[in-house]
């Protein structure tokens, strides 16, 4: 009887367990938003509204450059710069030009960055969209050019460069080319820097490697969003060093702001106001004609 | 010079009798005299700096530094830097401004340390900084690859008017191990990942990166400290030659335009796809 008893449990336990299964596999892909920093699930619907926010911790998950774009910059203001950019393939690395190929069919990206200038709120600005669906946006020649490019155009036009920053770091399938564009960058952005003009950097998820070590910690002001990924080396790489677990928040922009590399931590709906403001505490308020 | 694969050149570079900074500084300088400390947090064992004469003229010495035992290696972290290693490197460059001297980096890392410390003392930020304030220097600066150049953490010392590579040196964006792991997930594949990543001397010259290679004693730098020493000392001869003769804008303008013109793309809008 007892038995009886554990296998009518046992039965329905695996009833529910088949049930939850079902329940599972009946949903479609993308009607759900996993946290991957909070682990909780939500519905797509619900995450997306907040854009692109986890309701239950705030993290502030990856936008691609459209979307970025779209709550950042006034409505048909975007004037895009060097569209038609490619890449090469520096080292013949095998592979590389079918991988890129694929790549642009599948995001209608050229490569991983987006480079123009817009108005925020009727301000001139030049701005820089980094899009981790593109190789995780890792930096190779295009990314280094079209960002070398935008700070000289705001060197010349006297303008304010804000920028996005979302990156694997330096692309490691273009060699020593993609770790001396980390040089290019930073020497654009001193460039622009000595010509007394303002830049701004706003660190999103994930800001890591090559471009964390380059021009996104370069910002005159620096901001995050909430709950991104911020670091220099990879996670895994650090455990493996010292053989031990890191805690959840270790490279969170939370941890950069404890630790002094951040000016502050802006939810997404209040970005675009903030920038504003940053950009008419610096004397920009208006058009600037561009040379 | 020997046409050996980028493997066997590792080897080389790993010999255990490979010459170090410490080897190289009292052979190539008189009068070293070590500087230590960032000013901010603390003094960085991996990054060894100071002031020393080069035939009659004072410059300003940066040395990744490598232990040749446990012991050195304890005291250096294998070669690796913190950040308050890259921020001692600025502290002295700054300095040498100041006082007109020549910078001479020589570079032997294979990379920037990667811990906990590290990145809460903003590992990124400090290469970062130095990367700008390097290129805006103005004063000449050459760095030499004297082993392993190893990625972020190598290139925090070559912003440079001129960087040269002894001839086994090898300069890569992540190390061969590191890129066998992330690439194949299998870090064993190391030398195979290092005869694809073109990243031996004669290959960054090729590839517009490496300015001058510095032959090593025969068989590799081991062989001869001194022989391979000489050679560098020739050429930190002419390098400095070469740069001090330069008006210091144009000086600038030019290590500007040596990194600005790396890099291989097409604008052709025919070649959209």
């Amino acid at each position: 009887m007892l038995e009886d008893l554990f296998s009518m449990v046992k039965v329905r336990f695996n009833a529910d367990q088949t049930e939850d299964n079902r329940k599972k596999t009946d949903i479609p892909k993308g009607l759900l938003f996993k946290c991957p920093r909070c682990r909780n699930v939500t519905l797509a619907d619900e995450f997306n509204k907040r854009g692109k926010v986890c309701p239950n911790c705030n993290y502030h998950s990856r936008l691609s450059a459209k979307e970025r774009l779209d709550i950042t910059v006034d409505r048909g203001t975007f004037r895009e710069f060097d569209k038609n950019m490619i890449s090469k393939n520096p080292i013949d690395f095998p592979d590389y030009e079918q991988k890129q190929i694929a790549l642009r069919e599948k995001t209608g990206l050229k490569d991983a960055v987006v480079t123009g200038r817009a108005k925020i709120y009727g301000k001139d600005t030049v701005i820089i969209v980094m899009d981790s669906n593109f190789m995780m946006a890792s930096m190779g020649s295009v990314v280094g050019e079209k960002i070398t490019r935008a700070f000289e155009y705001a060197t010349r036009n006297k303008l304010p460069v804000i920028a996005f920053t979302a990156s694997g770091g330096a692309r490691m399938q273009e060699g020593i080319v993609s770790l001396m564009q980390m040089a290019k960058t930073s020497g654009a952005v001193a460039r622009h820097s000595e010509a007394g003009q303002l830049y701004i950097s706003v660190m999103t998820d994930p800001t890591t490697g090559g471009v964390t070590a380059s021009f996104a910690s370069l910002g005159d002001i620096i901001i995050a969003e909430p709950k991104v990924l911020i670091g220099f080396a990879g996670r895994r790489v650090i455990e493996g060093t010292i053989k031990q677990k890191l805690p959840d928040d270790f490279q969170s922009a939370e941890f950069m702001l404890q630790n002094g590399f951040v000016d502050m931590i802006v939810d997404r709906v209040r970005m675009k106001r903030v920038l504003s403001h940053i950009l008419r505490m610096h004397n920009y308020t208006g058009e600037v004609q561009s040379k | 010079m020997s046409e050996l694969t980028a493997s066997q050149r590792l080897d080389i570079i790993r010999h255990k009798g490979r010459p170090t900074v410490n080897d190289y500084i009292p052979m190539l300088f008189d009068r070293f005299m070590e500087m230590h400390g960032d000013r901010l947090f603390g003094d960085d064992g991996a990054i060894m700096g100071g002031i020393a004469y080069f035939k009659g003229t004072p410059v300003t010495v940066i040395a990744q530094v490598k232990g040749r035992d446990l012991a050195e290696n304890q005291k250096c972290n294998f070669g690796m830097p913190h950040p308050e290693g890259y921020r001692k490197a600025l502290r002295l460059a700054k300095q040498a401004e100041k006082f007109h001297r020549p910078v001479i980096c020589l570079v032997d890392t294979a990379g920037a340390f990667c811990g906990v410390d590290a990145e809460k003392r903003g590992q990124g930020e400090a290469i970062a900084k130095n990367l700008m304030e390097f290129m805006t220097l103005r004063t000449p600066i050459i760095s030499i690859v004297l082993g392993e150049g190893g990625s972020g953490g190598a290139l925090a010392l070559a912003v440079c008017d001129e960087l040269a590579m002894l001839e086994n040196a090898l300069y890569s964006v992540i190390s061969p191990r590191g890129f066998a792991s992330i690439l194949w997930k299998d870090a064993a594949r190391e030398r195979e990942a290092c005869d694809l990543m073109k990243i031996t001397a004669s290959d960054l010259y090729d590839l517009g990166v490496c300015d001058y290679i510095i032959p090593e004693a025969p068989g590799g730098a081991h062989n001869s400290p001194e022989q391979t020493a000489n050679n560098i000392s020739s050429y930190i001869s002419k390098a400095l030659e070469r740069k001090l003769k330069k008006g210091l804008d144009e000086l600038v303008n030019e290590r500007y335009n040596k990194f600005r013109i790396v890099g291989e793309f097409n604008e052709d809008p025919r070649s959209d796809k």
